[in-house]
């Protein structure tokens, strides 16, 4: 099984002095889908922002053959697709079309090739009939669903996404676990959602407190009732 | 949804619609730019030109009254010309008196200042039309395409689109101070101007805040996206035939409107 | 609807092609340094923040306050917006704003959106900047004073500017129209103050790094210092002047050849004033605009200076 991502020994403080990451170290294989669960403040979302080089901490991380560092984050950025928790934010275009053709139109990519790749994202995401749609006029799922699409686009190797059902309404829930279902990508989740952890994630890890405190099959995190109590989970 | 205010397109279908929106921004322009040139008192011209938009009305099945129920939109304004009535020598028409001034219409000033007014209102008119037969994001690629720089024409697209996030948010901070705004029985509620006007400054702050640190995550977004301060795009309009020939034949009608005018 | 038009927003119709056509070329002078001057200062961030920040004033503007017998006073923002985000960045955000202010309420012309830029979007933050810049290195109490001060008198420079485009166009006369907008932007630009020192003093508690010395807000030269203490000194000395003794700005005006009598005419290409201009040589308008265009490329030119000086 080859490594589509490899972190070791992350450490990370804020300008504010909070120590966010305190020595995570950790690796995905391929084709891998695992949750990231712990309480908020835990990190998850801090460690997430190392995996595209968004933020850089001391450590390293590793993306299939690259090391992160200054002069390769463009090529990291293709091959890691992170999605934020709240759309509004990832949204940032006129239109669907074009905020989905921005990954790719910003590889360099020709005309036709990033109109082909926009249209195989929203196909999918199930959202082929969006692509000239505003961006406010669309639901919360919807926005969701069209935020994958928008790294989706790019090609990826890993798909890290941030609390992708939270706020979500069930109906809308439900079409996300199966979007999720059926990529066959490799995936990395942070959620709250503990019955989504169950359904979807084969692998969990969890943090507290900047550090990973288990990382294993689910079932056996998920029966570990002390394990969950003590890091402010609860059982789905 | 209340932020639907800010949509001024009518999603119809329409000859004008399926123009390219390059060819309706500068045919707007081009009309404004036209009535600004036709002289006082043109009348003719001006009818005509009323006409024109008539028919356009028209031929974008909004129906014909479309763009002049809303129209009025910048009458107060014409309160600032309001002197031009009296200031300009001619024949005088009718005189009153207005507290201790001798006012004295003019038959060359109430010409001057209908004829502000009308070019005023036929061109208000083309820009209705404008917002209303292309979507605002064509009309964007659209100036992008007239040379418009591009960050300018790059904030214009943010302003829109972080418009409706931010105005819900402005509609929710008034909402809480609406549900704190009480009166007690037997004192005067409401507190001062300067206290009203400091709450006002404070929301404003507050927005200022939740917006710059939006736009932080936002340029994680784009970030994550591979941007790297340069900003790239593609253009889905493309010319047709149909598009040269509407531009070519209303630059032909708007010289001919000039020459109404003129001669 | 929360939405409706202000006062200072110029519809069409209402300035001659001439003053539009002036009025542009000082803006599009402008905003062109303020383009490349923002791409030198808040690098790749710039974009995303300007839009943002573009949103936020709109929105703003939104946030109205009851001030007497069903009136409503709201925010214009150019001040607030150059204290902010830099004087340059500050302008093109207002530039956007008004834009689209003009594009989908009609709020404001599209031939005369030169003027209404320059009025609303670049001497408010000329102004406002200017002066706030003046006390860097002041206490807050002062900031906020000087913050309040400028804001107002961005109103009012805003509202003379406008005054004068309409009387030069023949639209409105000008002992009428000056103390007419004077005398209802003092109000309004009270109200400006208000709110501008009330989000500014907000922002300096809540995130002070956002307006300490390594902002954007800081980083702007001394020369806007002497560019809106210049503006200020113009507004404050005409607009009194102006009120007072209408003829006498007149007889000024009339002597450089600004205004003419007959104004039936309200449009000339330079040079052709084939209007009867009652003595007056063509030549004098054309003259009158290069003063113009020579005044602000002055003030731009020693901007310039200021900044090289900084660099």
């Amino acid at each position: 099984m080859t490594n589509v991502l490899l972190v070791q020994d992350l450490h990370f403080s804020y300008h504010d002095g909070h120590s966010a990451l305190r020595g995570v170290s950790f690796e995905l294989c391929e084709g891998e889908k695992v949750a990231l669960v712990g309480p908020n403040g835990a990190g998850k979302s801090t460690l997430m922002l190392h995996l595209n080089g968004i933020l850089t901490g001391q450590g390293d991380v590793t993306v299939g053959d690259k090391r992160i560092a200054r002069d390769n984050l463009p090529a990291v950025r293709a091959m890691v697709g992170l999605v934020f928790q709240n759309p509004d934010d990832q949204l940032f275009s006129p239109t669907v079309f074009e905020d989905v053709a921005f990954g790719p139109l910003h590889m360099g990519l020709p005309k036709e090739v990033v109109t082909a790749r926009v249209e195989s994202a929203l196909q999918a995401v199930r959202m082929s009939g969006f692509r000239d749609r505003l961006s406010h006029h669309l639901s919360v799922g919807e926005k969701k669903r069209i935020a994958i699409a928008t790294v989706l686009s790019m090609n990826p190797q890993i798909l890290v996404l941030d609390e992708p059902s939270a706020g979500l309404d069930p109906r809308a829930r439900r079409t996300l676990i199966n979007l999720l279902h059926e990529l066959p990508i490799t995936m990395l989740v942070s959620t709250h959602d503990m019955k989504l952890v169950e359904e979807l994630f084969p692998r969990t890890i969890v943090m507290d407190e900047g550090m990973i405190v288990a990382d294993g099959k689910t079932k056996e995190i998920l029966a570990d009732a002390k394990l969950l109590e003590a890091h402010g989970l609860e059982k789905p | 949804m209340h932020s639907d205010v800010f949509d001024r397109y009518h999603d119809t279908e329409s000859f004008i619609h399926r123009l390219d929106p390059r060819v309706k921004v500068s045919v707007t322009v081009a009309f404004i730019l036209s009535n600004a040139l036709l002289p006082d008192g043109a009348w003719l011209a001006f009818g005509c030109a009323w006409l024109c938009l008539l028919f356009i009305n028209m031929l974008s099945n909004l129906g014909i009254g479309f763009t002049f129920r809303r129209s009025f939109v910048a009458l107060p304004f014409a309160l600032v010309a309001i002197t031009v009535l009296f200031s300009i020598p001619g024949k005088p028409l009718s005189t009153f008196h207005f507290l201790f001034w001798d006012l004295t219409i003019t038959d060359m000033g109430l010409l001057r200042f209908m004829s502000i007014l009308v070019r005023s209102w036929l061109s208000v008119q083309m820009v209705i039309l404008l917002v209303a037969v292309a979507r605002f994001p064509d009309i964007v690629h659209a100036l992008e395409h007239l040379r418009v720089p591009s960050i300018l024409t790059t904030i214009i697209a943010f302003l829109y689109r972080y418009l409706f996030v931010l105005v819900d948010e402005v509609f929710r901070l008034l909402r809480a101070r609406e549900a704190r705004s009480a009166a007690a029985a037997g004192a005067r509620s409401g507190g001062s101007v300067v206290w009203r006007a400091r709450v006002a400054g404070n929301m404003a702050g507050q927005l200022f805040l939740r917006s710059y640190e939006r736009s932080d995550r936002v340029y994680n977004a784009m970030l994550a996206r591979g941007y790297t301060g340069h900003l790239l795009t593609i253009n889905p309009h493309e010319l047709h035939r149909v598009d040269y020939v509407t531009a070519a034949l209303a630059f032909f009608v708007i010289l001919l409107l000039q020459l109404i005018g003129w001669l | 609807m929360h939405y409706s038009p202000a006062p200072l927003h110029i519809p069409d119709g209402f300035l001659t092609l001439v003053v539009s056509l002036i009025c542009w070329a000082i803006t599009i002078i402008t905003l062109s340094m303020a383009i490349s001057r923002t791409s030198k200062s808040l690098g790749e961030k710039q974009v995303p923040l300007m839009g943002v920040m573009a949103a936020f004033i709109f929105a703003a503007q939104m946030i109205n306050f009851p001030v007497a017998g069903g009136t409503s006073g709201h925010l214009l923002g150019g001040a607030l917006a150059a204290i902010m985000l830099g004087p340059w960045a500050g302008m093109l955000v207002m530039t956007a704003v008004i834009a689209v202010q003009a594009l989908l309420f009609q709020d404001g012309g599209l031939l005369v959106m030169g003027a209404n830029i320059l009025n609303m979007g670049l001497i408010t933050a000329a102004i406002g900047y200017g002066l706030y810049r003046g006390i860097s290195g002041g206490s807050r109490i002062m900031k906020l004073i000087v913050a309040g001060v400028a804001a107002w008198l961005s109103v009012m420079a805003g509202a003379l500017f406008t005054s004068l485009q309409l009387w030069l166009s023949g639209t409105s006369q000008l002992q009428v129209v000056i103390p007419a907008m004077l005398f209802v932007h003092a109000l309004i630009g009270l109200g400006e103050a208000v709110v501008t020192v009330a989000a500014l003093s907000f922002v300096l508690q809540a995130r002070p790094d956002l307006l300490g010395e390594n902002s954007e807000s800081a980083k702007g030269s001394k020369g806007w210092v002497i560019a809106g203490i210049t503006i200020s000194l113009i507004v404050v000395s005409l607009s009194p002047f102006a009120s007072a003794d209408p003829d006498g700005l007149e007889r000024v005006a009339n002597d450089l050849g600004f205004l003419h009598a007959g104004r039936v005419a309200p449009f000339s290409i330079i040079p052709d004033y084939a209007v009867p201009f009652l003595g007056r040589t063509p030549l004098s308008t054309v003259i009158a605009g290069v003063i113009g265009l020579a005044v602000v490329g002055g003030i731009i030119a020693l901007l310039g200076q200021g900044m090289k000086a900084k660099s």
